[in-house]
């Protein structure tokens, strides 16, 4: 039986990673995201995981290292955040390329400049088109679960695709949370032993990564498209034996209160624990809101979002980062897609907030509504706006 | 007696009358007419056999032998990007090694090989291979330099000799060439500490192979440094490329030596080396030069020489190490 332990975060992570049986993990120290390798080189200091741990000398070698790694047949692990995270980009569109299901957490984090170590999702949504899973956690017992999650998906030979598990830099990497942390039986009976399809073998030579001619390169990525959104279905059908083995459900769309809403506040991450208080308190006053969030960002869950959203009249985006695009945020950017060819849509409007490590209050929530609400009335166009802005 | 030595005790060299048939790295790949670098690595795959896992850099050697659907490989092989052998193969050998001991896997005598070019290993990828030679990865590393970024189409890098003519160091009426000296990788994967170092030629195939295998029969990380001409890059024409290469180590341009467990010893001493210009008129590469100019080069290679003869403990004398592969 598992037990419940009041963790770090962080600590939490590291140790799911530890019951995963890893092999080999690569890593370099950023901030928010070093509790998880300290505690990982710990644990394989101390003999209680049998892996390598490889004190690489940057980030983007982490991810060669990864690779590398996992195409010699190995359960890979590694984490990062924000400026490491782009020094590592180029190794993750290859790693996805190659179909390495290696695992990686992402302790979120703002991008330079200028220079921030706290929390918001710019290094998220940088990475958003590297094809790889990603799944946002909103507390401790989601980053434990959704990490677990990932290899079994990752691995299935239906899938093969790497997996990244988001969590948000201090706000959720460095509290302390009571956790459900399951023992190694619980963790075999869910997650087989790692089985390549196909490795580096001198006795079955293969060569990896050859040159893409322009007659080839367009349909590699077809497969690698098609295998992606494969991926979709094995997502949810792991999710729901997870229910099985653990008790713990999970759908790709999480809803709160908004079966009836009017009005939908839409999150990524744990502010949406912040939000579920703000729906909370609004109701209590008679407004008719609901929270929607999205826990699987890639592939990007179109039709239960859909079905999430399509009843209320107006819905709030919160972006937690800049598109830069002029017209949106990156989340509210495909919430539109998603909902644009669909015989009705609701009203949007885009909020950015929590830029940096800003806080995000129950009071910035109730803010949002009342903005929207006021927006729908005077009938101003979907736009966005930076909230919470000192001037 | 320290790691490499130990390991190489009972060293057996290649037999000049008898060498491997096998060919891990296959005809039919799509190098240049007379390209020293595909003819220095088949060497080098000659030297370690089929037993081996091979990380490719980005670079001339990774183009010519893996075009899709195509492969010149018969080994396993990979190819990550420009600047990350050396980490690429850390992961492998690393998956390796802890698959070995849960049991997983039982392939305890794999070789695990990392080459890149001159750009690949000089320059961008540096870092890395530096990162992967400190933590001590059981691995041998091959650059092969062929002085220049030749697949891009032959770009100046740190390990371009000074006075080159590049695309990106032309020489002009403000402009020498490449106006710095070339890097010496050889002598900072020597500081590293690691216990194998050497630098090779394909014009001395026999020495060539030999220190390949020493470096694979070495525990720990070995790195050789290999001068691989480029008819293409360096302007000469395809039938002289072994020429040139010997040319380069007669003239002391580039001189064959191993550091063996910090040991610094020469493989062939030239007491009567062959001038500077001999080497360098063959390659229109240097063809703007003046004699001042070359005059400098000389007087740049000789001091070079002096300085690696005071580190080498045991200099061989002439023609002694390699002696078979000279007649």
């Amino acid at each position: 039986m598992g037990k419940r332990v009041g963790m770090e975060v962080s600590i939490a992570a590291a140790e799911m990673v530890g019951l995963c049986d890893v092999d080999v993990i690569a890593a370099y120290p950023i901030t928010p995201q070093t509790h998880i390798v300290e505690h990982l080189s710990e644990l394989v200091a101390d003999g209680h995981l049998d892996a390598e741990f490889i004190p690489v000398e940057s980030e983007h070698s982490a991810m060669s290292t990864c690779v590398g790694a996992a195409a010699a047949g190995a359960r890979t692990f590694t984490s990062t955040s924000s400026q490491g995270y782009a020094l590592m980009a180029e190794i993750c569109y290859i790693a996805s390329s190659l179909r390495l299901p290696i695992v990686m957490a992402v302790v979120n984090r703002a991008l330079s400049a200028p220079i921030s170590i706290w929390n918001d999702h710019a290094d998220l949504m940088m990475s958003r088109d590297t094809g790889w899973i990603q799944t946002v956690a909103e507390n401790g017992q989601e980053v434990v679960d959704l990490l677990l999650h990932a290899f079994r998906v990752a691995e299935d030979h239906r899938v093969l695709l790497p997996a990244i598990v988001n969590l948000d830099g201090f706000t959720l990497s460095h509290m302390i949370e009571p956790v459900l942390l399951p023992d190694e039986d619980e963790v075999k009976r869910y997650l087989p032993p790692y089985r390549p399809r196909l490795r580096l073998d001198p006795e079955k030579p293969m060569t990896f990564g050859p040159v893409g001619m322009p007659e080839v390169y367009t349909e590699v990525k077809k497969a690698q498209d098609e295998a992606f959104k494969a991926s979709y279905p094995v997502i949810v059908e792991t999710w729901d034996e997870f229910a099985k083995v653990f008790g713990r459900r999970y759908r790709p769309v999480e809803t709160y209160k908004s079966e009836d809403a009017d009005v939908i506040i839409l999150t990524m991450g744990s502010t949406s624990e912040t939000a579920m208080t703000a729906v909370d308190k609004m109701r209590a006053e008679g407004k008719k809101v609901g929270l929607v969030r999205l826990r699987l960002w890639r592939p990007f869950p179109f039709d239960e979002l859909y079905q999430a959203l399509k009843g209320a009249g107006a819905v709030a985006v919160m972006d937690r980062a800049m598109g830069f695009s002029g017209g949106a945020g990156p989340v509210c950017t495909e919430v539109k897609a998603c909902l644009y060819d669909r015989a009705f849509y609701p009203y949007i409007q885009n909020y950015v907030a929590g830029l940096g490590g800003r806080d995000i209050t129950v009071e910035n929530f109730e803010e949002i509504h009342d903005k929207l609400v006021a927006s729908m009335k005077r009938g101003d166009p979907m736009g966005y706006e930076i909230i919470n802005v000192r001037e | 007696m320290g790691i490499a030595a130990e390991a190489l005790k009972d060293f057996n060299g290649f037999n000049p009358k008898k060498l491997p048939e096998g060919e891990p790295l296959s005809p039919g790949h799509r190098a240049c007419q007379g390209c020293g670098e595909i003819l220095a690595l088949r060497q080098v795959m000659k030297a370690l056999g089929s037993n081996v896992i091979v990380a490719s850099a980005t670079g001339c050697m990774e183009i010519v032998t893996s075009p899709f659907p195509q492969t010149a490989w018969r080994v396993p092989w990979i190819h990550v990007a420009f600047e990350n052998a050396a980490a690429v193969i850390s992961g492998v050998e690393s998956a390796y090694k802890v698959l070995n001991r849960k049991g997983r896997i039982h392939q305890p005598d794999v070789v695990f090989l990392a080459y890149a070019g001159d750009g690949g290993t000089a320059d961008i990828g540096l870092q890395a291979l530096s990162g992967a030679l400190e933590r001590g990865h059981n691995f041998v590393y091959v650059c092969l330099d062929n002085e220049a970024y030749m697949n891009t189409g032959i770009q100046r890098s740190s390990a371009t000799p000074y006075g080159a003519m590049t695309t990106t160091s032309p020489p002009g009426k403000k402009s020498i060439g490449q106006r710095t000296w070339k890097k010496n990788v050889a002598a900072i994967a020597a500081a590293h500490g690691i216990p194998y170092v050497a630098t090779a030629s394909p014009a001395y195939a026999l020495d060539l192979m030999n220190k390949v295998k020493k470096a694979a029969m070495v525990p720990g990380p070995a790195y050789l440094h290999i001068y691989s001409p480029c008819p293409t890059g360096w302007r000469y024409p395809t039938d002289l490329t072994v020429e040139v290469a010997r040319l380069a180590v007669q003239s002391k341009v580039f001189p064959l030596y191993e550091v063996i467990d910090g040991q610094w010893i020469l493989s062939r001493k030239i007491a009567k080396p062959k001038p500077v210009s001999e080497y360098l008129k063959l390659q229109r590469r240097f063809r703007h030069l003046t004699e001042t100019e070359i005059e400098r080069i000389q007087a740049r290679v000789d001091a070079e020489y002096e300085e690696l003869l005071k580190r080498c403990v045991t200099p061989e004398k002439e023609g002694k190490a390699s002696k078979e592969t000279e007649e």
